[in-house]
């Protein structure tokens, strides 16, 4: 903290009287590692206006000084790093949105290493000269070296924040809401649309993205009922907090407008209050919302001119000024110079002269003004300069001089002399942009008007309207009628009813005003190229003179034009800037801006954080861990575990002192020595019915069962129709109409799902029914050679002598004084039973096997152990040593496909296709590596002449591979081309290392030999 | 996200609840044996993709389980219509793109000998 300056500025900015700030409660922040003061009810941009702090950043590509030109989510330049803590570190907050708090900690993203120390100087300048448009896609064709050393300048100066690496301490939540209205933003028209469409009885949600509800009447000085236009603000709020339909929500932005009318709101709840949420609050919360209808009340953007040296701080939209001043009682500057093409321009220059500070002029780019300005200017004494623009600004840091010319009637070039105006800040209009962002998401094409000289939203098939400045109607009367019209209009839609309007609509004075005038870009004596950078893209630093050397360089579609200068990309997604761009675009083509056309806005509106979108879904939310019936005793035994799945499935039962090597290889030599328990509860199992399941059964799976007794269990193999293997697994018969299927762990709702579909399209004729029962059974799998002897002992009614109780039946009975069903099937090769019962029975009976088992050496082994047992005995694994081009005939498991079955199940068309019956495909065998110590790694490359030149030609690759203590050696599987045929022949697998393994091409029962 | 209409729950429901199974009335040829392997190629997987109406088969996986057809606007992702599996349904809207020749029911067999429709190239 020593390193910290108190800040040497008052709020010398501040308005004695005035705002709406609350000034019996002072706040002290940190900007730039120095402390300032403000007071509750500023926003963070206002705060630092207030102190007199004019550059908040510096450029992203020429580190050029930036200061705040904007008050709302159209701010580009002020991004603020925002956090006290290092887990609270917030990027990309704009200062024009951020509240202020005490204790707020913030700092400029791209400055570097200071925003008042041009260290970049040097840089930036070089900078300046190699990335013009294009510079990623050029610099690509540059040599590597080069890349590297702008990327390193260009990330470390122009990152826009970082984000924290600890764990975020806030909490998130999704809400969920159905209305009949939703209405987007609460200025005039929202508020009245919204009191319209209440009044019906409709269910209606109001949000808005602002601390305070009120839009452009937050800084407007029109009345309404002849009070001021705040009055009827809080009235309205009243009437809507006050109906019990209608959710009202503040500091919220829908940032996504989705198809049939979905729409996310990213509400940000306590971003007032601090930097992480107080106890028991959610610091944001992300809205899904489904409206019936939708009003779009987002308002517009102003647009600023564009001309020579606009990015320097002190230039500004006009609006941004009326509201420092008349909201957060901040003058931004001590002298202003105004420069208009519409009469909403003067509106700031007469607020800037009412608390008394000084306008030095009011530039028209337009010869005839409304006579209602006129006057305004007039009565105050405000020189009005007409016809003529503010074609430069001169300074360094901050604007000390406005180069002013008079300009011909369209705006194209400029006439006469200069006229140099001395002034700190200079205040433009361009006109309005409709904030059509959200009206695009869903495919919509916005409209040019040349009457309002805008973009309004176009034509849609979802259920929206738009009402106020988003749709053209700048006039606050006009548009409040307008309002209130389409809010029962559109109540009416939502409800299929035909209400009338019930609400008043208030009343405000008419405006005489004259027309604006169409113009973007100011002329400049020189050229664009030749004149000062003149902006369009703050953020993004696009000049006029870039986008007109794209278009020069043939990008002339507007999508080709972002995509090269980057204009509109971003966080800013061109909220200030694309107008400006299209109209550039426009005149370098000799073509109107209609033609041009607007580059698309795609969700979301502004930056929504990851918190919001994640919500509650973190942790152990984030996603649904299973667990099996026995999984207690797992933990108690000290399992170490691996997800397959969502499963958590015992991996290996280490003994003290045990690597996994070891616990494996005593697993492995127990299970084959002595009697093994493993935990399969995990495996898919599908109950299924009717009298058609055998014939259904017959079509799904690659063998026959029409024969399959009740009491017997089969091996089946499942394809896909392109006769690649799919999942396997046993199927039992537990009578007639009655089997049980069990797939792999992984595979169970897929199979699911796959016999669904089939059943439901293909065969609806069939009667038979599936249902997963996975979760209703544990399943307790016992092997070894004293696997009888110890189930003996809890199993009185079965027969399990070897005679009556053959391999792949299965009998029922109790086991441990539960009722069960056992099974005769192995995947060890072992003498196996697999005891299923009722899963909440689980628990009871592992532990009475342990009870009767320990005189057997009974040992608990986990995943990796079965798998080292499986292939032993050179058993499969779908989706490990399969992997969705390996048909039957490739694993050796001909013996598992009927090709008689009368009807052509499901895969065997695609299994004789040419191509799966060509010779030389990559097959399914074993691998003894030369060495038996050495265990290749499984996915390792054969090849079978190591000494060929590179690229070598590969013959297949590992799929499973282990060391086996039972047979003292490693063994492993693998797809090898024409493996079946070539028994005994090496292969060689060169590996990353250097090294290169021989191995041996064998069967893959490697007890068979 | 959609809101889709399930046949079978009668109840418009968020997309969240289902799951799309690709192309609808993709019959499985009778007699897969008869087919030639262009054919059979050809079944498994050659897919419409047209601009304008298209059929899609949908499953409310995390509901009744049961699979659907739904006719969708792959322009605007309008759903004009949900049917079930075996039902018809013919477009009595005004669409904003025409349903494209031969995205009814596909009879395969007849296909391979065609040149590959336009509907991508649309
Ligand atoms: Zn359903």
């Amino acid at each position: 903290m020593n390193n910290l300056r108190t800040g040497q500025f008052t709020q010398r900015n501040r308005l004695p009287a005035g705002g709406r700030i609350n000034r019996d409660e002072e706040i002290t922040f940190r900007y730039n590692n120095q402390y300032y003061r403000g007071f509750k009810g500023d926003t963070l941009a206002s705060a630092l206006i207030a102190n007199g702090v004019s550059v908040v950043g510096r450029s992203f590509k020429y580190s050029r000084p930036r200061g705040i030109m904007c008050a709302g989510v159209e701010e580009p330049n002020a991004i603020m790093q925002v956090g006290s803590t290092e887990a609270t570190q917030t990027p990309n907050v704009r200062a024009t949105e951020q509240p202020l708090f005490q204790g707020l900690v913030s700092s400029a993203v791209n400055g570097w290493p200071s925003v008042n120390v041009d260290a970049m100087s040097v840089v930036g300048k070089l900078g300046g000269d190699v990335m013009g448009p294009g510079f990623y896609y050029k610099t690509f064709m540059y040599p590597a070296s080069m890349w590297e050393t702008y990327e390193k300048f260009i990330r470390k100066a122009a990152g826009l924040g970082r984000c924290s690496t600890r764990i975020d301490p806030d909490r998130y939540d999704h809400m969920n809401h159905h209305v009949d209205v939703l209405v987007v933003g609460a200025g005039p028209a929202g508020l009245m649309a919204a009191l319209a469409a209440a009044g019906t009885g409709a269910r209606v949600m109001l949000a808005d993205e602002q601390t305070e509800v009120g839009g452009s009447l937050l800084f407007s000085t029109q009345e309404l009922n002849g009070k001021p236009g705040l009055d009827w603000v809080a009235t309205a709020c009243d009437a809507l907090d006050n109906n019990a339909n209608v959710i009202r929500l503040a500091h919220a932005t829908v940032t996504g407008y989705h198809d049939h009318n979905f729409l996310t709101i990213s509400e940000r709840r306590t971003h007032h209050l601090g930097d992480s949420a107080p106890a028991g609050q959610t610091r944001e919360r992300l809205h899904k919302v489904r409206a019936g209808v939708v009003i779009l009340a987002t308002g517009a953007h102003e647009r600023p001119l564009v001309f020579a040296n606009n990015d320097l701080p002190g230039c500004m939209v006009c609006s941004a000024v009326s509201h420092y001043i008349r909201r957060y009682a901040v003058v931004p500057g001590g002298s202003l110079v105004v420069m208009t093409a519409n009469d909403s321009g003067y509106q700031c220059a007469f607020d800037w002269f009412d608390v008394g500070r000084e306008v030095t002029a009011i530039v028209d780019t337009r010869a005839v003004a409304g006579s209602d300005v006129v006057e305004g200017a007039k009565s105050r004494g405000i020189t009005v300069i007409p016809a003529s623009a503010v074609v430069e600004v001169k300074g360094s840091k901050r604007v000390k001089r406005a180069v002013v010319y008079a300009i011909s009637e369209k705006g194209n070039f400029v006439k006469g002399d200069a006229r140099e105006l001395d002034c700190d800040t200079v205040a433009t209009s361009g006109g309005w942009s409709p904030a059509v962002h959200l009206s695009c998401h869903t495919g919509s094409r916005p409209v040019w008007r040349d009457d309002i000289i805008g973009f309004v939203p176009g034509a849609t098939h979802e259920n929206r309207f738009e009402v106020g400045s988003v749709a053209g109607e700048h006039d606050l009367s006009d548009a409040l009628k307008h309002a209130a019209k389409i809010g029962c209009q559109a109540a009416n839609k939502a409800l299929d009813a035909q209400h009338a309007n019930s609400v008043a609509i208030p009343q405000c004075d008419a405006v005489n005003s004259a027309a604006p005038m169409a113009i973007f870009h100011i002329p400049h004596p020189k050229a664009p190229s030749r004149a000062p950078k003149q902006f369009v893209d703050m953020q993004n630093d696009v000049t006029a003179s870039g986008i007109q050397m794209s278009t020069r360089e043939g990008f002339e579609s507007i999508e080709h034009v972002k995509r090269y200068t980057a204009m509109g990309f971003g966080t800013d997604q061109g909220k200030t800037g694309n107008v400006n761009g299209m109209a550039i675009v426009a005149n370098t083509l000799n073509q109107t801006i209609a033609e041009t056309g607007t580059t698309v806005f795609r969700p979301n509106y502004r930056p929504v954080t990851f918190g919001a979108v994640a919500g509650a879904h973190v942790k152990e939310l984030f996603d649904p861990k299973r667990f099996s019936a026995m999984h207690r005793w797992h933990l108690d035994n000290g399992a170490k575990f691996e997800t397959v799945g969502q499963w958590m499935r015992p991996w290996y039962f280490p003994r003290d002192g045990e690597n996994m090597h070891d616990a494996v290889n005593r697993e492995c030599l127990a299970t084959r020595n002595d009697v093994g328990i493993l935990d399969a509860s995990t495996l898919g199992k599908i109950d299924i019915q009717g009298k058609d399941t055998r014939e259904f059964l017959g079509r799904v799976y690659t063998n026959a069962w029409a024969k399959l007794a009740p009491g017997r269990c089969r091996y089946g193999l499942m394809c896909g129709e392109d006769g690649m293997v799919m999942d396997d697994g046993v199927t039992s018969c537990l009578a007639d109409n009655h089997f049980l299927m069990t797939t792999t762990t992984g595979g169970a709702a897929n199979v699911l799902n796959w016999l669904e579909i089939y059943h439901q399209t293909e065969w609806p004729e069939m009667d038979v029914y599936f249902n997963s029962v996975t979760d209703h059974w544990a399943t307790l799998s016992i092997a070894g050679p004293k696997s009888a002897s110890l189930l003996k002992e809890l199993c009185t009614d079965i027969d399990l002598s070897e005679d009556s109780f053959k391999f792949m039946d299965w009998r029922s009975g109790n086991v441990a004084g539960v009722p069960a069903r056992v099974y005769r099937i192995s995947f060890t090769g072992e003498h196996s039973f697999e005891i299923n019962v009722a899963a909440h029975y689980g628990l009871h009976v592992w532990k009475a096997l342990f009870e009767h088992g320990v005189k057997y050496n009974l040992t608990p082994y986990g995943t990796e152990s079965m798998h080292v047992l499986r292939a032993e005995k050179g058993f499969l694994i779908v989706g490990q040593d399969t992997d969705g081009s390996v048909t039957p005939e490739d694993l050796n498991h001909g013996w598992a496909v009927s090709y008689n079955k009368p009807y052509s199940f499901i895969g065997k068309r695609g299994m004789r296709r040419e191509d799966c019956l060509r010779p030389n495909r990559k097959q399914l065998v074993a691998l003894a590596t030369k060495e038996p110590d050495v265990v290749l790694p499984e996915g390792a490359q054969a090849v079978r002449n190591p000494r060929q030149s590179i690229p070598m030609t590969m013959v297949g690759h590992i799929t499973s591979s282990y060391y086996s203590a039972n047979l003292g050696r490693s063994i492993a599987m693998g797809l090898i081309r024409d493996g079946i045929n070539r028994m005994g022949e090496s292969v060689y697998f060169p590996l990353a290392d250097g090294r290169t393994i021989e191995a041996t091409i064998v069967g893959t029962d490697w007890f068979a030999e | 996200m959609f809101l889709i209409y399930c046949p079978h729950c009668e109840e418009q429901r968020e997309e969240d609840e289902f799951h799309a199974s690709g192309q609808a009335h993709l019959a499985r040829p009778a007699d897969p044996d008869a087919c030639s392997d262009k054919e059979w190629g050809e079944f498994l997987y050659f897919r419409k993709n047209p601009r304008g109406l298209h059929r899609e088969l949908w499953q409310h996986t995390a509901g009744c389980r049961k699979y659907f057809n739904i006719a969708r606007d792959t322009v605007t992702y309008e759903i004009h219509g949900s049917y079930k599996v075996g039902e018809t349904y013919e477009p009595t809207f005004q669409s904003h793109t025409s349903e494209q020749p031969g995205s009814e029911q596909r009879d395969f067999k007849h296909h391979g000998s065609e040149q590959p429709s336009d509907d991508t190239a649309s």
